[in-house]
C-alpha cells in the first residue's frame, strides 16, 4: 500500500460563495496556517487534482460546471464542501436561483461548517479529507491486484 | 571507457534522487524565504509517488508516446554528457526532446496547453542562442567541444569564459521554469493559464514529465560544474560550492521577482546574451 497521504493537491472552486469563504480558504495557505507543510499544494487543474475544494452552493448556472469539474478528476477523490452555503444552501438558500448545497450535484465527503469557515475548521477538514483519500486509495490498489491475479 | 560506463550508470540511478533533493530543497528554502514551514525536503518523491497510483486518464494515447520520447531524449542527453562525448551534441538532443514537449502539449487541444505549447516555443527562442554560444566558449577556452577533454584541461574554463558563464546562468532561469520567466508552465500560485503545458496531463504522464525535470536539472547543474572544472580533483569541489551557488541564486530569483511577458522576457535574453557573451566571444577572439 503506497502512502499517498503526504501529497494531497486541492482544486478550490468558488460556487455562488460570497467570498468570505474563499478569502479564508486562500489565508490556509498564508504562513500563518501554510498547508503546504502538509504537501498540499492549491493547484488550478482538476486532472491533477485529488480533493476538490468548494465555496459557495450551487446555482442553475454552475450545477454544469462543478459536474464536468467532478468528472475530469481522476480517482481516488474526495470532495470538500467549505461553509455553510456549499452544506445546505445557507443565507442564499431561498434565492430563486440557488438550488441548495454541493450535495445537491456530487457526492460530497466532508462538511466544514461556518459562515465563514474559520482556517482552522477548514485545515481540519482537509486533513480528514486525506485520511478519506488515502483509505479510497488503498482500497483501489486492492481492486488493482485482485483483478490482476483474476487475469491469471 | 570504464568511466564513461560509470558516469552513465551513476547519471541513470542517481539523477532523479539527487533531482528530487534539490527540488525539495527549492520548495522548503522557498518556503522559508516567505516566512513559512514549508513541505518536508522529500515532498516531490512523495508527490510523484501518488501520481503514480492515480487513475490514468488518457486525454490522447499520442500524448503518452510523446511524454516518453521526451523523457527518453532528455535522459539520452545528460547520459552523453556524463560519458564525457560531445556538448553541442548534448544540446542538439535537448531541443529535439523539446520538441517532444510541445507536440504533447499540441495533441490535446486544450487552449491552455496550445498556448503553453506556443509559449515554451518563444522560452526556447529566448534561450537557445545563449546555450550555443556557451559550446562556443567551451571551445575557444579549452579547444575542444568533448566534454572529457573539457575536464582534463590545465585551468578551469570559468577564468576565460565568466562572459558565457553569466549568459547560461540568466537563462538556466527560463530552462528550470522560474519566475520570472515561468511563462509556459505557471507555478503553482498562478493560474491565469491553469498550468500551461502541462494542463491536459494527470497520473503517470505528470509524474514522467516530472522525473524528466530532475534529469534536466541536473544535467544542467552538471554543464555549470563544467565551467569550474579542471584536471585538479580539488576543482570538483569547487564546481559543487559553485553549483549550490547557482541553484541558491535560482530560488532567490524565484522569490523576488514577478513574471514578465513573452517580449520582455525575448529581449532580455538576447539582450544579455549578446552583452555578456558577444563581449566575451569578441575578447578572446582578439586575444588568440
Ligand atoms: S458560508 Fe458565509 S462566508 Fe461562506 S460563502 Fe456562505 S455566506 Fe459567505
Amino acid at each position: 500500500m503506497g502512502n499517498v497521504k503526504r501529497s494531497p493537491w486541492l482544486l478550490h472552486y468558488d460556487g455562488s460563495s460570497c467570498n468570505g469563504c474563499d478569502i479564508e480558504v486562500l489565508a490556509c495557505l498564508t504562513p500563518v496556517y501554510d498547508v503546504e507543510r502538509f504537501g498540499v499544494i492549491n493547484t488550478g487543474d482538476p486532472m491533477q487534482a485529488d480533493i476538490f475544494l468548494i465555496t459557495g452552493g450551487i446555482n442553475t448556472q454552475n450545477q454544469a460546471v462543478v459536474k464536468q469539474l467532478y468528472d475530469q478528476m481522476p480517482k481516488p477523490k474526495v470532495v470538500v464542501a467549505v461553509g455553510v452555503c456549499a452544506c445546505t444552501g445557507g443565507v442564499f438558500k431561498d434565492c430563486y436561483n440557488i438550488l441548495g448545497g454541493v450535495d445537491t450535484t456530487i457526492p460530497v465527503d466532508i462538511y466544514v461548517p461556518g459562515c465563514a469557515a474559520r482556517p482552522q475548521a477548514i485545515i481540519d477538514g482537509v486533513v480528514k479529507a486525506v485520511e478519506l483519500f488515502q483509505k479510497r486509495s488503498d482500497e483501489m490498489e486492492q481492486k488493482k491486484k485482485e483483478s490482476r491475479k483474476e487475469q491469471k | 571507457m570504464t568511466y564513461r560506463v560509470i558516469g552513465v550508470i551513476a547519471y541513470l540511478l542517481l539523477a532523479p534522487l539527487l533531482g528530487g533533493l534539490l527540488n525539495g530543497l527549492d520548495r522548503k528554502i522557498s518556503a522559508r524565504m516567505q516566512g513559512r514551514i514549508g513541505p518536508s525536503i522529500l515532498q516531490p518523491f512523495y508527490d510523484v509517488r501518488k501520481l503514480f497510483s492515480k487513475q490514468f486518464i488518457i486525454v490522447n494515447p499520442a500524448q503518452t508516446f510523446l511524454i516518453l520520447s521526451y523523457v527518453l531524449t532528455l535522459v539520452f542527453t545528460g547520459c552523453m554528457f556524463f560519458a564525457g562525448s560531445d556538448l553541442l551534441l548534448c544540446f542538439f538532443v535537448l531541443s529535439t526532446g523539446a520538441t517532444f514537449l510541445m507536440f504533447a502539449a499540441c495533441v490535446t487541444n486544450s487552449p491552455y496547453s496550445n498556448l503553453g505549447a506556443s509559449r515554451e516555443l518563444v522560452q526556447i527562442m529566448s534561450y537557445e542562442p545563449a546555450v550555443l554560444l556557451t559550446c562556443v566558449g567551451f571551445y575557444l577556452a579549452t579547444g575542444s567541444f568533448n566534454v572529457s577533454d573539457i575536464i582534463q584541461s590545465k585551468m578551469s574554463a570559468i577564468f576565460m569564459t565568466p562572459g558565457f558563464f553569466a549568459a547560461f546562468v540568466f537563462i538556466l532561469t527560463i530552462k528550470m521554469r522560474k519566475s520570472p520567466f515561468d511563462l509556459s508552465t505557471s507555478h503553482h500560485p498562478h493560474q491565469e493559464m491553469v498550468k500551461g503545458v502541462t494542463t491536459e496531463m494527470g497520473a503517470d504522464n505528470l509524474a514522467l514529465f516530472q522525473l524528466s525535470e530532475w534529469y534536466e536539472t541536473v544535467f544542467l547543474m552538471g554543464v555549470v560544474g563544467l565551467f569550474f572544472i579542471n584536471e585538479n580533483p580539488w576543482s570538483y569541489l569547487v564546481a559543487i560550492l559553485a553549483i549550490l551557488a547557482v541553484y541558491f541564486l535560482e530560488i532567490l530569483i524565484d522569490n523576488t521577482s514577478a513574471r514578465v511577458k513573452w517580449d520582455t522576457m525575448l529581449k532580455l535574453a538576447w539582450g544579455v546574451t549578446l552583452f555578456a557573451a558577444g563581449t566575451n566571444l569578441i575578447i578572446l577572439m582578439i586575444a588568440r
